[in-house]
């Protein structure tokens, strides 16, 4: 049913809210510059390729964080559990001679998402402090268990023998990365259209709500409890095809994969590009790699201080990151 | 029979010193986290430069353990009381997401600056000749350093449960917990009293630290690598108590200790697979007020 709307306030031009999500959901000309960017690193910097391909796997990464924290606001210092769950079950498979990769990625996606979801359900049910101890306590918990399990894992030496079958049957694997790198950047391609789509629909806008207002989401009979068990399940599916992507394009998998240390820097990451916004990804994660590359090359013992220092800084000054700022800046050049 | 025995009496004895190390570090979290909502990953922060401190006055200074410790007490719930006025008093009204990386951006800062100024290498404390040997209990012999421990641990409990329920200070404190916005409207300084809560947290901490410093090993990630077990005990002992995180640091440290002896490979498990189920059973904590 459609009230009507006082008279003083009706005007011709008022947006309905169909409109206002089509036009949320309508491509933006800007949208395609990530990828522009990436087609022509692809050109011009053939060398670097298997770097490219980490940013890449980095971005995908800080994009399903971003789908849990930046619009179920969820806080999590576990994101890294999946990453690594999606990695060891990429690995493991290609070890024992699963050596297709696109099939052995949707494996990987199902595991951690599940592993997500089951994890989900638990965590949570609490709220603050409490949900930060046990996403820090399922990273811990799965590291320790890679750990002792040394004899399927290979424990603190890092899984190693990955071989891959040629991508499709047709392409195979180089030496300069090529092929890795086209494939992380249609898989991120794939996942980005996908997450796209996700927080535009319904499903993405009661995530907004439950982000925004968790007492009126409540109030509305919002089945909050599930959306936000989905929404974890869904961030665990797509950082487990990341770590999965690791996997496959580094032909190893070290037990760092599952850390406090990866947690954390997907979380600056996201936090430098800017929360919430989907691009904040894109511009966060090489921003990061390319800031600790310079850092522990001028200071390779104290590096960490500065990413430390860059931060608080962020925090107190620049909230929103760099996406944040520059909304900042566009509006005032606007007035 | 008399094999069982004494394995138990050993579980315990450890397990309530580690638990009682546990204890003094985490309170103030607790309290922090009662008080303001505060994420602050960065207590352990306190608690390492406690122990840093007082290790190197005593190795490298010669001063002995007493004093050491006091100059560290002294000096780390100074430093803290600075940055919370400098900082963390800016994120009071922030979202958790900026608390949560304003803290860890602390710890990243604090393991270049410990391994800047003692390097990357743990720190041993040398125990006094006091505190060294074994002491005679009911015809068994056990540590002195850590029935030291246990005793200071519940002392300090003790003295905090009594400054909180018996003092005007704690019924401040109290009331600021249950009810920030009514407590300030009847005149409660509630900035100075978390101030105050802020510096006396951190010390206990830094007291923590140095005393704990050969059951808690001190170095650069220090802060990092017993995060998760601060927080358990804050956690399931429940926000802004001080009885909670006692009875949860002593459940944690006797039985992280006897799965640690009794199944050293999978030990690690059964601790967390119990604070899932407690968590799953009561999520707001086992002992908290609410």
């Amino acid at each position: 049913m459609v009230l009507p709307l006082p008279l003083t306030r009706s005007k011709p031009t008022a947006e309905s809210p169909v409109e206002f999500m089509a036009r949320s959901h309508r491509l933006r000309w800007y949208e395609l510059l990530p990828w522009v960017v990436a087609a022509g690193a692809f050109l011009v910097y053939p060398s670097y390729l298997a770097l490219g391909a980490q940013v890449m796997i980095m971005v995908l990464f800080a994009l399903s964080l971003d789908l849990i924290m930046g619009y179920a606001g969820i806080v999590t210092l576990g994101h890294a559990a999946f990453f690594g769950v999606g990695a060891y079950t990429a690995g493991l498979l290609a070890v024992h001679g699963w050596g297709e990769p696109i099939s052995a990625l949707f494996v990987s996606a199902a595991v951690a998402g599940v592993v997500g979801a089951i994890s989900g359900y638990i965590v949570l049910r609490t709220t603050g402090l409490t949900l930060l101890m046990l996403t820090l306590a399922v990273v811990s918990m799965l590291n320790e268990a890679a750990n002792k399990a040394g004899s399927i894992t290979g424990g603190a030496d890092g899984l190693q023998g990955i071989t891959l079958q040629p991508l499709l049957g047709l392409f195979r694997f180089d030496l300069y990365g090529r092929v890795a790198y086209i494939y992380c950047a249609l898989v991120l391609f794939a996942v980005w259209l996908l997450v796209r789509l996700l927080v535009h629909s319904p499903f993405g806008r009661s995530l907004t709500g439950v982000r925004e207002n968790l007492v009126r989401m409540h109030a509305i009979g919002a089945p909050v409890h599930r959306r936000m068990v989905t929404a974890y399940a869904i961030g665990a599916a797509l950082a487990g095809i990341a770590g999965a992507l690791q996997a496959q394009t580094t032909q190893f998998v070290a037990l760092n994969v599952m850390s406090f240390d990866l947690s954390g820097a997907v979380l600056i990451m996201l936090i430098l590009g800017g929360v919430g916004r989907l691009y904040g990804a894109f511009l966060g994660a090489p921003l990061y790699m390319v800031a600790q590359d310079m850092l522990s090359r001028l200071d390779p013992v104290y590096w960490f201080f500065w990413i430390g220092l860059l931060l608080v800084m962020v925090v107190m000054f620049a909230r929103g990151g760099v996406l944040g700022v520059g909304d900042v800046i566009w509006h005032r050049l606007k007035k | 029979m008399s094999q069982i025995l004494p394995a138990i009496v050993s579980i315990l004895f450890h397990g309530v010193a580690y638990a009682m190390i546990l204890y003094v570090v985490s309170v103030g979290l607790s309290v922090t986290m009662g008080l303001m909502g505060f994420a602050n990953l960065a207590h352990g922060v306190f608690a390492m430069f406690g122990g840093y401190i007082t290790v190197n006055l005593m190795n490298d200074y010669g001063v002995p353990f007493l004093p050491a410790l006091v100059v560290a007490v002294v000096v780390v719930a100074a430093a803290s009381v600075v940055l919370e006025r400098l900082l963390y008093a800016k994120l009071y009204n922030a979202g958790e997401i900026e608390q949560v990386l304003f803290t860890i951006g602390l710890i990243f800062m604090s393991i270049a600056v410990t391994k800047f100024l003692w390097g990357p290498s743990p720190q041993h404390l040398t125990l006094p000749d006091s505190l060294k040997g074994e002491i005679q209990i009911l015809g068994r012999s056990f540590p002195t350093y850590r029935a030291f421990i246990i005793v200071l641990g519940c002392v300090i409990a003790f003295s905090l449960w009594a400054a909180i329920e018996r003092t005007r200070f704690g019924a401040r404190i109290r009331a600021s917990v249950d009810n920030r916005r009514m407590a300030k409207s009847v005149g409660i300084n509630t900035d100075r009293l978390f101030s105050l809560s802020f510096a006396l947290g951190s010390g206990l901490a830094a007291l923590g630290g140095g005393v704990g410093a050969e059951i808690l090993a001190i170095h650069p990630a220090y802060a990092i690598e017993h995060l998760v077990y601060f927080l358990i005990v804050v956690s399931v002992g429940g926000m802004g108590s001080i009885r909670g995180p006692f009875l949860a640091a002593l459940l944690l440290g006797v039985s992280d200790t006897a799965c640690k002896y009794l199944f050293p490979e999978i030990g690690a498990f059964f601790i967390y697979v119990a604070l899932f189920a407690a968590l799953l059973w009561r999520p707001a904590g086992l002992f908290g007020r609410a």
